[in-house]
């Protein structure tokens, strides 16, 4: 039977706010345990939240970004559960009225093309605190728990996609389109090491042609875009194989072991709860006044999609390299950046995903973290462009550059005597020089084939371009050269 | 100096004809030597008191004082006070000692008010008879085997008592105003949002309401004045300029229209109450009122909407007491569930447990929108009732509660409990502002009038209590207790 | 709607309150008048009339995002139960 797949996901965003959506304290990764854990973000008894105006706008942002309904109204509910991580006993959210309505991404697969995936709708919430599981004992030698309510508190956007997807591949897209447009916009910094991005995966398999959708499993908190690949991968093998031994998919909540590489269920130990949702008497319903939202629509950075339209048709650039340039916020700016100053956006586009993308994945750098500034890459490109230097001076340039031995490509060029050498004088002066030491070779090239002689002359080119520590302008090397010695023959 | 009003201990203290210390010392040891009785006090903080004193000493010596500097007064103790044990009446909060004040409890302070301590309340502010506190009844200073109200049944019983002329109070469905009608005081709630929640531990959170309680109309305007306003760590609070209440207390009530609500004199109301509540409402005209009858006509519908809306708000506001961060732990917990099952059973008394297993069950699965969403639909009319009668009056009035205080341990059965907050109740789901002022006395127990006002005119409310309080004495009279001196 | 033994239990169990057999019984006693007091709601019409989660209709105030709180915790782990290096303790929590 051909199955297919039926993938939707949750992805929770981590918002970059200063301060917790409810409260005054710090959103700050990494601080001492409960060091920014404030009365709110404690639940002590008698205290209130207060709605953060940051992470509001944030979410509409993002909204407004994925070309989403903005309800004039939203409201929190409480969801209610026992947890230690969680404070109050009841987690701040949106059930009913979020923040966000439908709206679409749209992701572009290997291939090029590109595919809409529908977002159902995204809400704020807050985030919990973390469990820390390392041996702690009481006084009776029982292995306790250590919980750390820093995070708690910090503003979640919860964003809900449809079951649009039918791949693996499918949903790594859609997560990385998400983290693109929420780093562009600047409302998470996206870093999934640190929890600023996880996912809830939901998937099912259906034979192919059924209309309705088989019964889902949903993976728990997958933190890259890599387990998201794999663990909805084996769940899907596993779903079928269940299946075609005559089994059932039972709807369930499962965790990803990326060290086995595989789902399994976590133990249901109770009945399945029941949150009891009720609109949060302590905040109020949320209205967005619409020359608010219209002024976050005007003041909208270029997203992903359009920047990537936009290279491909103002600046020629083919649609692999637009989408490989307008991936990231920073990739995009860096690359716009060397372009304006070297004025040439193909140079540029080839540069920034050659030398530097090399230099950068050989270091393990984002590129926000690369020692070559863009304005140095694009005045080492100009530089190229006006024949200053030739190209291989151009990489001697930049490993100089990225070695911080100069502060510019300029500095670089004078410093180590790069400049390339165009005058026909000094290059003949060379030439003659070399075929003077050569005799050997010299005979050799005389007595070829004619047409063998082609590729001989690459050892004088060679020779030459030493002679001149590489500063000979190659063309006019080759031309000189092939003059020369065709008038030996 | 305990047996007169908050304003005239006020005057006293400006004129020089006491100090602060002076009074707070007095008052303290009256509290020493009478309180076994009453049991009004959970805990006093008898030092922070006397310093209190002698720095709003010091500050009148220095030419700052203000209206209300070294006045005496207790908290109910479901306002945070740091430094100090905030126990909301439960074994809960036994050891819970407040890291930080509430907002009510920071501005009394920076008013120059004197705190003698926190007073007694049923457990979580759940409550009509203030029996349900873990550091036992409170008795009614009128006669001690009488309940005193409830929930802030310490701080009415204190008052009366002369034990502190003012008290600050909570009303989620009519702990103040009840309370007071039991012990033969004036008490104010006011209009959801007038009075920041900040700090005052939750029990309904949108009907929750802190006011004054005190012997007179005038006392409450000078306290309501410090307390009221605007807060930015409560979203609820209203962004809305407070007034001196003082100043239209005086104003003359000739054409003030008094709308009687059909509803609030109907079966279940003790005739005798009836008639004390009636010829009080008789002194009215006299004043050159009119009076109507008017209909509220869901107010049948407000006990079954508020146990349905306030315990589903508690068992929510009550979970963050699960034995983690703070209040009591149970011992050597087997594993999660059995610290959060032992902490709570242990640390909850009986009534607090009814209304989290009441409030858990309405909200969930299945029975949501029978009962939550049926019971806030039902709020919706209850409160566009008393709005309909705003239209038409300005003023409502009728008896606070139907019987004068019953006897400690009468009401066994919770629903008869419940029964008794007929006519305080659908003033916390309407969220308008309400005022019982003493209206006589049946068989030598008080009997409270409840004067009610739409949103925002607790001017009118204590202006219209201060001219009836002007025309009676019922405020004056005092229990036996309230006489004794040292 | 009549509330059954199980009905008690199961609002014990997500409220983690602890009942023996004698207390979930009272409380079913209980809780059953409580609901027939209750279900008097249910005789009227509502049709149409829009729930009222506050008493005054309006809309939430928002704050500045800035970090006004500092660090307290020694303060407001005074009154905790269980501490060690910060972290408040509890039995293992079994993921």
């Amino acid at each position: 039977m051909q199955w297919e797949t039926v993938i939707g996901l949750e992805v929770h965003v981590q918002l970059a706010t200063k301060s917790k959506i409810f409260s005054g304290a710090s959103t700050a990764f990494g601080a001492e345990p409960n060091s920014q854990a404030c009365a709110v973000d404690l639940g002590l008894p008698g205290v209130l939240p207060v709605l953060n105006e940051q992470a509001v706008a944030m979410a509409v942002q993002f909204g407004l970004g994925i070309h989403a309904e903005i309800p004039e109204v939203s409201v929190f509910d409480r969801k209610n559960y026992f947890y230690p991580d969680l404070p109050k006993g009841y987690q701040t959210s949106q059930m009913y009225h979020p923040i966000v309505g439908p709206g679409e991404v749209e992701i572009t697969l290997e291939d090029g093309s590109t595919k809409a995936v529908r977002v159902h709708h995204a809400h704020l919430e807050e985030d919990a605190g973390k469990s820390l599981h390392e041996t702690f004992a009481d006084g009776r030698g029982h292995a306790m728990t250590g919980i750390d309510l820093n995070r708690a508190g910090t503003p979640l956007l919860e964003i809900v996609s449809e079951p649009d997807m039918r791949s693996a591949r499918e949903a790594a897209a859609y997560l990385k389109a998400i983290h693109s447009i929420v780093t562009y916009l600047g409302i998470s910094d996206g870093n999934m090491a640190e929890g600023s991005m996880r996912c809830d995966v939901n998937v099912s398999v259906r034979p192919r042609g059924q209309a309705s959708f088989g019964t889902r499993a949903e993976i728990k908190n997958v933190n890259s875009f890599r387990f998201v690949e794999r663990a909805i991968e084996f769940e899907v093998e596993r779903q079928i194989e269940l299946l075609e031994d005559g089994g059932e998919v039972i709807q369930e909540t499962r965790l990803f072991d990326p060290e086995r590489d595989e789902t399994r269920s976590m133990r249901t130990k109770e009945q399945a709860n029941d949150y009891r949702y009720f609109p949060c008497p302590d905040l109020l319903p949320v209205v967005l006044d619409r020359a608010y939202v219209d002024h976050l629509r005007d003041t909208l950075p270029e997203l992903p999609a359009a920047k990537r339209a936009r290279f491909q048709d103002e600046l020629g650039l083919s649609a692999y390299d637009a989408g490989v340039l307008s991936a990231s916020r920073e990739m995009a700016e860096y690359f716009e950046a060397v372009k304006e100053v070297c004025g040439d956006a193909k140079l540029a586009a080839n540069w920034v995903q050659g030398e530097l993308s090399g230099a950068l994945n050989r270091e393990g750098l984002p590129i926000q973290d690369s020692p070559v500034s863009a304005t140095q890459l694009g005045e080492l490109v100009s530089r190229v462009m006006d024949d200053t230097i030739n190209g291989k001076a151009a990489k001697q340039v930049f490993q100089a550059l990225w070695n911080g031995e100069g502060q510019s490509a300029d500095e670089v060029i004078e410093a180590k005597g790069l400049k390339q050498v165009t005058d026909s004088g000094a290059i003949e002066a060379m030439i003659d020089q070399v075929i003077a030491d050569s005799p050997a070779q010299v005979a050799q090239y005389r007595d070829a084939e004619p047409d063998k002689r082609g590729k001989m002359i690459g050892y004088f080119v060679g020779q030459v371009m030493k002679a001149s520590r590489g500063t000979a302008n190659p063309q006019q090397v080759n031309a000189l050269l092939k003059e020369k010695l065709d008038a030996l023959c | 100096m305990h047996d007169t009003t908050l304003t005239a201990l006020a005057a006293g203290l400006a004129a020089g004809e006491f100090s602060s210390r002076e009074l707070t010392q007095a008052l303290l040891a009256r509290i020493e030597r009478l309180d076994g009785e009453l049991n009004s006090f959970i805990t006093l903080t008898a030092e922070q008191a006397l310093e209190a004193a002698d720095q709003a000493d010091a500050a009148r010596a220095a030419g700052n004082a203000g209206p209300l500097t070294g006045v005496p007064l207790a908290l109910k103790d479901l306002f945070c006070t740091e430094g100090v044990r905030t126990s909301a009446g439960s074994k809960m909060l036994d050891t819970f000692v407040a890291p930080y004040d509430a907002t009510v409890v920071e501005k009394l302070k920076a008013a120059g008010t004197v705190s003698l301590g926190k007073t007694n309340m049923d457990e979580f502010a759940m409550g009509s008879s203030n029996e349900n506190s873990f550091y036992g009844a409170v008795h009614n200073p009128w006669h001690r085997n009488a309940v005193p109200g409830g929930s802030s049944g310490g701080s009415a019983a204190a008052v009366a008592a002369g034990l502190v002329p003012a008290a600050m109070g909570t009303d989620t469905g009519g702990s103040i105003r009840q309370p007071a009608a039991f012990c033969g005081i004036t008490g104010l709630k006011p209009t959801y949002g007038r009075v920041s929640r900040y700090g005052i531990i939750a029990y309904a959170s949108s009907l929750d309401q802190a006011g004054p309680m005190a012997r007179t109309a005038e006392d409450c305007a000078r306290l309501l004045t410090a307390i009221a306003g605007h807060d930015l760590r409560d979203s609820t609070s209203v962004a809305r300029g407070v007034p001196d209440y003082t100043q239209e207390l005086d104003a003359p009530l000739a054409g003030l229209r008094i709308g009687l609500p059909r509803e609030y004199f109907g079966e279940g109301l003790d005739p005798a109450v009836e008639r004390a509540v009636r010829e009080a409402i008789g002194v009215f005209e006299t004043l050159g009122a009119t009076l109507r009858e008017v209909s509220l006509p869901h107010t049948h519908y407000a006990i079954p909407a508020y146990y349905v809306i306030a315990p589903a708000e508690a068992s929510s506001n009550l979970a963050r007491y699960d034995g983690v961060r703070f209040g009591h732990r149970c011992d050597a917990p087997a594993d999660l569930t059995d610290l959060y099952k032992r902490s709570r059973a242990e640390g909850f008394g009986e009534e607090v447990k009814r209304r989290i297993l009441m409030g858990t069950h309405t909200l969930s699965e299945g029975f949501f929108d029978a009962y939550y969403k049926k019971a806030q639909q039902v709020r919706r009319l209850i409160r566009q009732d008393f709005l309909d009668a705003f239209d038409e009056v300005d003023v409502l009035m009728g008896p606070t509660s139907p019987t004068p205080a019953f006897d400690l341990g009468a009401k066994k059965d919770p629903v008869s409990m419940y029964l008794q907050d007929i006519y305080t109740i659908a003033i916390n789901l309407a969220g308008i502002p309400g005022i019982s002022v003493p209206a006589g006395f049946v068989g030598g127990r008080p009997v409270g009038l409840q004067i009610l006002g739409t949103h925002f005119a607790e001017a009118r409310l204590l202006n219209v209590a201060h001219q009836f309080q002007q025309a009676t004495d019922w405020h004056l009279r005092r229990p036996a207790i309230a006489e004794e001196t040292l | 709607m009549a509330l059954e033994h199980a009905d008690v239990l199961r609002a014990a169990h997500l409220a983690r309150l602890g009942l023996d057999d004698d207390e979930a019984a009272h409380y079913l006693d209980d809780l059953g008048h409580i609901l027939t007091m209750v279900d008097q709601l249910q005789s009227l019409d509502t049709e149409g009339v829009a729930p009222l989660a506050h008493p005054l209709e309006t809309t939430q105030r928002l704050r500045a995002d800035e970090v006004t709180e500092s660090d307290q915790r020694e303060r407001f782990q005074r009154c905790a139960p269980a501490v060690e290096q910060g972290l408040y303790l509890v039995p293992r929590v079994v993921e």
